[in-house]
């Protein structure tokens, strides 16, 4: 391992707030979330690209955070789990894996809501085999997903009740 | 850049497979270049009965393009690939200069005339497919060259292809996996082309499949004997995936099925195909 390692420039948009960041190459974008940020919604489980724990959204696209450098995410937006509410109201998603108990210890859940977000914004009615493609890479150990599936259509109900308004 | 820095760069694409093994220490660039912020590397166009992908065109852009989508066999593969995440990310780029014996594009695409761009400081070559690909984790790329554009040609009319991979969850490789491109002249097969993935070093042409198949009606015995030869083809190595028997088997089953629904397709029918996992 090198002594020193130059620091990059990262700018750099996360739930709306603008950073300006001085960073080591090597780091991980998760790693400046929950390190640099203290934004630590976001999960690390397997940190090998797996299980989706640390899913969020890299201009709108679902990514896992553990396979991305923080660098890379220079000029991006950036939306984690606590970018989803607003003014202290739940985003629908969040209210819809309370209300179906779509989750048990949660450890996967930030993940689960952000691939769920990602699918909610491109298709206006989504059926079951388009919830399932959307959480294939978010790994839960103990929900056995039925009932993370019953959150996603909650969501997509209310979401499309409020014509993609936050309620 | 490639030329100063020597062969202890590493390009970095996607990153969704060099990043992992980085973490592994499998590699350990003493330079890693990111392609990431280069402009105009990522598109997909038509042009001349071809389709031209950027080397860092996502996996997700493939999946969603209407262009793409006119080779149905584009769309099984890019659909399919691992999971949302890693398709928003990973490229076709740099799953071809990866050359994984288990990744998706190379065998996917040796059904169908492919040529590969290879960029240097002092110019372009054009390399086909079959050329590049030389060896498990190998390819014809120079350490100073990068791959700029895929090129696919859209096949004839009366063609039908499918892409067929099983594995055992979504984010992992396949277990093995199928492709075949069919030329069909009414009932009669005129040409063939089945590649087998995951089962060696590179895609595995299965050339007694293709003979069983050209020149005849694909009825189910057609198919059985392609089925039989694939089996035989097949080169797979024991693993956590599964036994060379199993392997084998897979592989047969797979063609089977792939070639039923390249038929339809060949006939104009819409099938939906792609991953099977569990």
């Amino acid at each position: 391992m090198p002594d020193a390692i130059g620091k990059v420039g990262v700018n750099v948009t996360v739930n709306g707030k603008k950073h300006s960041l001085s960073v080591e190459p090597r780091m991980l974008l998760v790693e400046l979330l929950r390190e640099t940020l203290d934004l630590t919604g976001t999960h690390v489980g397997c940190d090998t690209s797996y299980c989706g724990a640390c899913t969020l959204l890299l201009n709108g696209d679902a990514v896992k955070s553990c396979t991305v450098f923080a660098f890379q995410a220079d000029g991006a937006e950036i939306t984690t789990v606590e970018g989803l509410e607003s003014n202290g109201n739940l985003h629908p998603i969040q209210k819809a894996f309370g209300e179906a108990y779509g989750l048990q210890c949660g450890y996967c859940t930030p993940g689960l809501m952000l691939s769920t977000s990602q699918q909610l914004s491109r298709t206006e009615e989504p059926a079951e085999k388009d919830f399932r493609k959307a959480i294939a890479g978010n790994t839960c150990r103990c929900t056995g997903y039925q009932n993370v599936l019953k959150a996603m259509a909650f969501a997509a109900k209310a979401m499309k009740e409020s014509n993609g308004h936050q309620v | 850049m490639l030329a100063q820095l020597g062969d202890e760069a590493k390009l970095l694409a996607g990153g969704q497979s060099l990043i992992p093994l980085m973490k592994l220490r499998f590699a350990n660039p003493a330079h890693l270049v990111d392609l990431n912020f280069v402009p105009d590397t990522s598109f997909v166009n038509a042009s001349n009965g071809a389709i031209r992908f950027g080397a860092l065109t996502r996996h997700a852009e493939i999946e969603n393009s209407n262009v793409a989508s006119k080779i149905p066999i584009l769309h099984d593969c890019a659909a399919g690939i691992a999971d949302v995440q890693i398709r928003n990310r990973g490229t076709i780029g740099g799953s071809l200069a990866e050359a994984d014996p288990s990744g998706d594009w190379a065998t996917v695409l040796m059904t169908i005339p492919t040529t590969i761009t290879c960029l240097r400081a002092g110019g372009a070559r054009t390399v086909p497919l079959s050329e590049f690909i030389k060896d498990a984790y190998t390819t014809d790329l120079a350490h100073d060259e990068l791959i700029s554009e895929v090129r696919v040609e859209v096949p004839a009319k009366g063609s039908g292809g499918c892409y067929l991979a099983f594995k055992r969850s979504a984010p992992v490789y396949p277990s093995a996996s199928v492709a075949v491109q069919l030329g069909m002249e009414g009932d009669t097969c005129k040409h063939a082309s089945v590649f087998l993935g995951c089962v060696g070093l590179t895609p595995v042409r299965a050339t007694d499949a293709e003979s069983a198949l050209r020149s005849k009606k694909l009825d189910g015995k057609a198919i059985s004997s392609a089925a039989d030869a694939a089996r035989s083809a097949a080169d797979p190595q024991p693993d956590m995936r599964g036994s060379v028997d199993y392997k084998r088997n897979l592989v047969a089953g797979l063609l089977k099925r792939a070639l039923n629904i390249a038929l339809r397709r060949a006939r104009g029918e819409q099938v939906e195909a792609g991953h099977i996992y569990a």
